[in-house]
């Protein structure tokens, strides 16, 4: 049973990913797309701790917490840039 | 492994995959950035949430031990994910000078402080600027 709900997961977040793809080729402003991105990030990470229920391997937990941790710097990142016109002042 | 305990888990899987789909969906579907930031929030907690729960309930249950990571990026995405949003809509509406005349006006003789630097004499309660 588990295995058929995380074929549904692996949908649901292929789906989503898809979705948001479309929304960074579409924007129309820059902070759009870079929403896109933010929440590109986030599916990511879902489909990795997908990935690592299915192989039955902690070892994915790593892989998703630091695609945590650069999604939300990147992120911040790219605003800086928007604001300020330099990441770091 | 018990039926009651794999119930649990794919529904759990499910919940945070059909929320998934929502958070994109509304990113897709909303008509402007303001309303589009409401959808991914949804991602965000209860489908990252969902799936990461049902993570623990599985290597909890087949490997006899809790790991701690996945409470670890639930708390990281937790924290970061309101910091992000502000940071997003403050770059937006300084993109946007007409969302300027759209605000309600403060009551005070100073504007918002997202578009006004706050005056010397304003800051009378505040530490000495160092």
């Amino acid at each position: 049973m588990i295995a058929y709900a995380l074929y549904f997961g692996f949908f649901a977040v292929s789906v989503a990913l898809l979705m948001n793809l479309w929304r960074l080729l579409v924007g129309p402003t820059v902070m759009d797309r870079v929403l896109a991105i933010d929440t590109m990030v986030i599916n990511s990470i879902a489909l990795i701790i997908l990935f690592g229920i299915q192989q039955h391997s902690t070892v994915y937990f790593e892989a998703a917490l630091l695609f945590a941790m650069f999604g939300f710097i990147s992120t911040v990142a790219y605003c800086r840039f928007v604001l300020r016109g330099d990441v770091i002042e | 492994m018990h039926f009651l305990l794999e119930l649990v888990i794919s529904l759990l899987l499910i919940i945070g995959g059909v929320f998934m789909l929502v958070g994109s969906l509304g990113l897709l579907k909303l008509p402007d950035l303001m309303t589009r930031l409401h959808a991914p929030t949804k991602a965000t907690t209860l489908g990252i949430g969902g799936t990461l729960i049902a993570s623990m309930l599985y290597f909890l249950a087949t490997d006899g031990a809790l790991s701690i990571h996945e409470v670890l990026i639930t708390l990281f995405l937790f924290i970061t994910a309101p910091v992000t949003a502000h940071f997003i809509t403050k770059a937006w509406l300084h993109q946007n000078p007409a969302e300027r005349e759209v605000l309600p006006p403060t009551g005070r003789d100073l504007g918002w402080s997202t578009f006004e630097a706050v005056p010397d004499e304003a800051r009378e309660g505040d530490s000495p600027p160092r």
